[in-house]
């Protein structure tokens, strides 16, 4: 690959058919990074966080009110179907409502507790969270700071969430466009920060269920029904130290995990409290992140050797403080950054110097990116990262010169291809190497895919013409007569789209 | 009975060999052995699925979510099956389900993706080996066995290595045309990696027809499928299926109910799938790491470390459930939080694959664990 091919493939989200060849790549790259919009004209109709709560906590008064009349004595109307919906009690994975069949609750009688999560899930499902998935991708068609689009798309798989929860279909969008999209370029300590306290991260992780058992509410309720303690929830503050921050088998213990979530109890969201506490979580308007005092463990924690002796919501936010600029997280972070652009094995030395800028300037991003841009390793002409579905769809995209995509094209494409925008299924997010993606059947639904776009677009595009343009000085000789042997134009688009200089990056 | 012993026997003896030799060459001849390994991802936990309700620690420690077991099969008098495990009861009754309990690969930590990844390496800890034991396995069967399949879009990394597997899943999308397909062919010769995965994604195109119209959305569909891409005389013989979801943190008792009903049709299913190839099936359920003994704060459990094993199939010896019953008082758990492991999950897999496809138990013990150590393939889990 040439280093123009490079900036525009590797770093970015590949050509358009209007880019042209930078002629200095990498003062192509820093100045992305002067006119990326956190907030692009292509969100503007997104949902906000504030909204979505909104209609999730209306939805759980609903079911609150629905149980206390359930509870009213003999003679009260009574459905059929009993019990407290699953969907409610046990989150389990939701499958996003594809077939958009009609919720069927007569007007007047009494609401069935399981058909109305189901309606919920579908309507969050079909006007949040495909819609969000529409508009993040339309965001990148129309992107003049790619590599910066790029990052916000690794950023949010850094810190995922994943919509198998009620509560996670809408917020998912959300939690991407407000808590990663305006730190992208801010430092590592501020996202760290929009994330945790996010009712997406809250509610994915459990956190918003954790209580400490010497709170006063656990002492209470303990009084209550000894049988039924509350208690932690020590996923979230796990995931932090495993996945977010320090990275597994950094030294940190069992025992650290346990604190640092007595540290974190009382860390919840407003408005969307269930089980133990949820009265007490009212304060704020839904979605607001709030501490509230009588779930948090009393007491000095000691994690990882350092005593933090503060109270409070202040306790877990020192915590963070640690956690944001410690030396293992800076490895950390480079490490998944340089394998997420340079390759599946990361270099030591680009490694290294992305390390070293975290550390220098106390994890300040657009340091450590300037610092990879600086690598010469990143631009090793071998392509050597595989694109992901969704890169290789925005990358087909881009080069076919949409401007715009359904939001439900968008969305099937992506579940086809095997990587479901916003469901990765667990909190490590989706893989960043080739063997994750690289699959007999991923390449052969990659081609299915290519021939229907190239169906529609194809007539139209040159592609003899656009390949050059799309890798400039890179194109094999075999690509190149594939292409211009093709029957049609279109079997020419759906080739290129295919040709192995479009697989990698 | 003779001929199980013939195929055991070792390769270290010459003696033995030359009175056995036509017997080893039995033994390496191709059969309609079957075998497949369903990864339950997320900490499945064996407490939940295979209570140990005999133990007197265990009702106090699980609290409401003991209650299920009321009604579930009882198999013996330390263990009872969850409820949602019908099917897999009746598998038992019929001498066809076989479990193990306290069981931990040699991971022992609690991160699910090293977790995982001891588990489908087969090494002693995360990312020390590069490829994967089920991949192995293929490498130590007769030619003609050599077929693996990932249900699934993508190779998970048990299945990862030297010989070469097939993946599939169903796909909505429109089936490209004969002329593209050949034209991609060209279009990869010349690089490598693209041509073997293309190589293999157009034998497998073949092979399925019209399988596509199954939208493999549900664990019985799943199961299904899996039983048309192994039943044919050329299809798989090694299959792995990825099932998520197991990692339940909160609200435990619905979830997990839900989770193991859909095991339950998806072992049902295969099994019919199967139809007579059953009685040559062997069918793993393995998880890679269990969860606390004492439920949180929200009705859940958090990650633990020992957890139960499953064997299904004709060619099980099933009706059992091996456990050295480590106990589940506060003094008897692993770091005073866990269920203790004493069986070696690896044992236990080699074990119950070297008598399914009649290799020399510490062959292939070493084969699929080649960085453990001695390991002591457990013995008598598959009818030979």
């Amino acid at each position: 690959m040439t280093v123009a091919a490079i900036a525009l493939n590797r770093f970015g989200l590949g050509a358009q058919p209007d880019d042209g060849v930078p002629d200095d790549p990498k003062a192509y790259l820093l100045a992305q990074f002067d006119r990326y919009d956190p907030r692009p004209p292509a969100l503007a109709e997104a949902q906000t966080t504030a909204a979505v709560s909104s209609e999730l906590a209306a939805y759980f008064d609903a079911q609150r009110q629905n149980r206390a009349d359930r509870k009213a004595p003999p003679g009260a109307m009574m459905p059929a179907a009993g019990g407290t919906p699953p969907a409610m009690t046990a989150s389990p994975p939701m499958q996003p409502a594809m077939t958009g069949q009609k919720p069927s609750a007569p007007t007047g009688a009494p609401l069935d507790p399981v058909m109305e999560a189901r309606r919920l899930a579908q309507r969050q499902n079909r006007q949040v969270y495909i819609d969000s998935a529409g508009l993040r991708a339309n965001a990148a068609l129309a992107t003049s700071a790619p590599m910066v689009e790029r990052l916000v798309h690794f950023w949010a798989n850094h810190f995922a969430v994943s919509a198998d929860k009620l509560e996670v279909i809408g917020l998912a969008g959300p939690f991407e466009f407000e808590a990663i999209r305006p730190h992208v370029l801010g430092s590592f300590r501020d996202m760290l920060y929009a994330v945790e306290r996010h009712p997406a991260m809250l509610i994915y992780l459990d956190q918003a269920q954790s209580i400490g058992p010497d709170s006063p509410f656990g002492a209470r309720a303990a009084q209550r029904n000894p049988k039924r303690r509350p208690g932690l929830n020590e996923n979230l503050a796990r995931e932090i130290m495993e996945l977010h921050t320090l990275g597994v088998r950094t030294g940190y213990t069992q025992a650290d995990v346990t604190e640092f979530a007595r540290a974190m109890t009382g860390w919840t969201t407003a408005g969307l409290g269930r089980g133990g506490g949820g009265g007490a979580r009212n304060a704020g308007n839904p979605g607001d992140f709030v501490f509230v005092p009588q779930l948090h463990e009393p007491g000095v924690r000691t994690i990882m050797g350092k005593s933090y002796p503060q109270q409070g919501e202040a306790q877990a936010a020192a915590v963070l403080d640690d956690l944001a600029v410690h030396p293992a997280t800076a490895k950390h972070v480079a490490t998944k950054l340089v394998r997420h652009f340079v390759a599946d094995d990361p270099p030591p030395a680009v490694v290294k110097r992305c390390e070293g800028a975290f550390l220098k300037s106390d994890g300040d991003l657009p340091t450590v990116y300037r610092a990879l841009i600086d690598s010469p390793e990143a631009w090793a002409p071998q392509p050597a990262k595989f694109k992901t579905p969704w890169e290789w769809s925005i990358s087909m995209m881009r080069a076919l010169g949409m401007q715009q995509i359904g939001a439900q094209q968008i969305f099937g494409l992506q579940q086809q291809l095997g990587q479901p925008v916003w469901k990765p299924g667990q909190p490590s997010g989706w893989d960043d190497i080739a063997g994750s993606w690289a699959g007999p059947d991923a390449i052969m639904r990659r081609v299915e895919a290519a021939q229907r776009f190239a169906a529609r677009a194809g007539q139209v595009i040159d592609a003899r013409e656009r390949a050059e343009q799309l890798f400039p000085g890179t194109l094999t000789p075999a690509t190149r007569q594939a292409i211009a042997r093709a029957e049609s134009p279109q079997q020419a688009v759906a080739l290129m789209l295919v040709a192995p200089e479009f697989m990698r990056r | 009975m003779i001929v199980t012993r013939r195929r055991f026997v070792s390769w270290g003896s010459a003696a033995a060999l030359s009175a056995l030799a036509p017997r080893i060459a039995f033994a390496a001849a191709p059969t309609d052995r079957r075998f497949v390994f369903i990864i339950q991802r997320g900490a499945a936990d064996g407490l939940g699925t295979l209570a140990p309700v005999g133990d007197p620690a265990f009702a106090p420690a699980r609290g409401p979510l003991a209650e299920d077991f009321a009604t579930g099969a009882k198999l013996d008098g330390m263990f009872t099956l969850h409820p949602a495990l019908a099917g897999v009861a009746g598998l038992y009754k019929g001498g066809e389900a076989l479990f193990a309990h306290a069981v931990a690969s040699p991971y022992r930590d609690r991160s699910h993706f090293d977790g995982q990844n001891v588990l489908e390496t087969g090494g002693t800890s995360a990312y020390s080996v590069k490829d994967g034991w089920l991949n192995r396995l293929l490498g130590v069967l007769p030619e003609p066995e050599k077929r693996g399949m990932a249900i699934a879009a993508t190779v998970p990394m048990a299945l990862r290595g030297k010989v070469d597997v097939a993946s599939y899943a169903p796909s909505a999308l429109p089936d490209a045309s004969d002329d593209l397909i050949a034209r991609v062919t060209t279009l990869y010769a010349s690089d490598p990696q693209l041509h073997e995965l293309w190589e293999q994604a157009v034998a497998t195109r073949q092979l399925t027809g019209d399988l596509a119209a199954n939208n493999g959305q549900n664990a019985a569909a799943t199961g299904t499928l899996a039983a048309k891409l192994l039943a044919p005389a050329d299809g798989a013989r090694v299959a792995m299926i990825e099932t998520g979801g197991w990692d339940t943190h909160a609200g435990q008792r619905g979830r997990l109910a839900a989770q193991l009903k859909g095991l339950d049709a998806m072992i049902g299913a295969l099994k019919a799938g199967m139809g007579p190839l059953w009685s040559d099936t062997m069918v793993l359920v393995a998880t890679e790491f269990g969860r606390t003994v004492a439920v949180n704060g929200t009705g859940g459990t958090d990650h633990g470390t020992a957890s139960a094993a499953m064997l299904f199939g004709g060619a099980v010896k099933g009706g059992r459930v091996i456990a050295d019953w480590p106990g589940l008082t506060q003094a008897d758990l692993y770091e005073g939080r866990d269920l203790k492991p004493t069986t070696s999950l690896d044992a236990f897999i080699a074990g119950a694959a070297a008598e399914h496809f009649g290799i020399e138990p510490a062959r292939m013990a070493k084969a699929l664990f080649p960085t453990v150590g001695p390991v002591k393939p457990v013995e008598g889990l598959a009818r030979v």
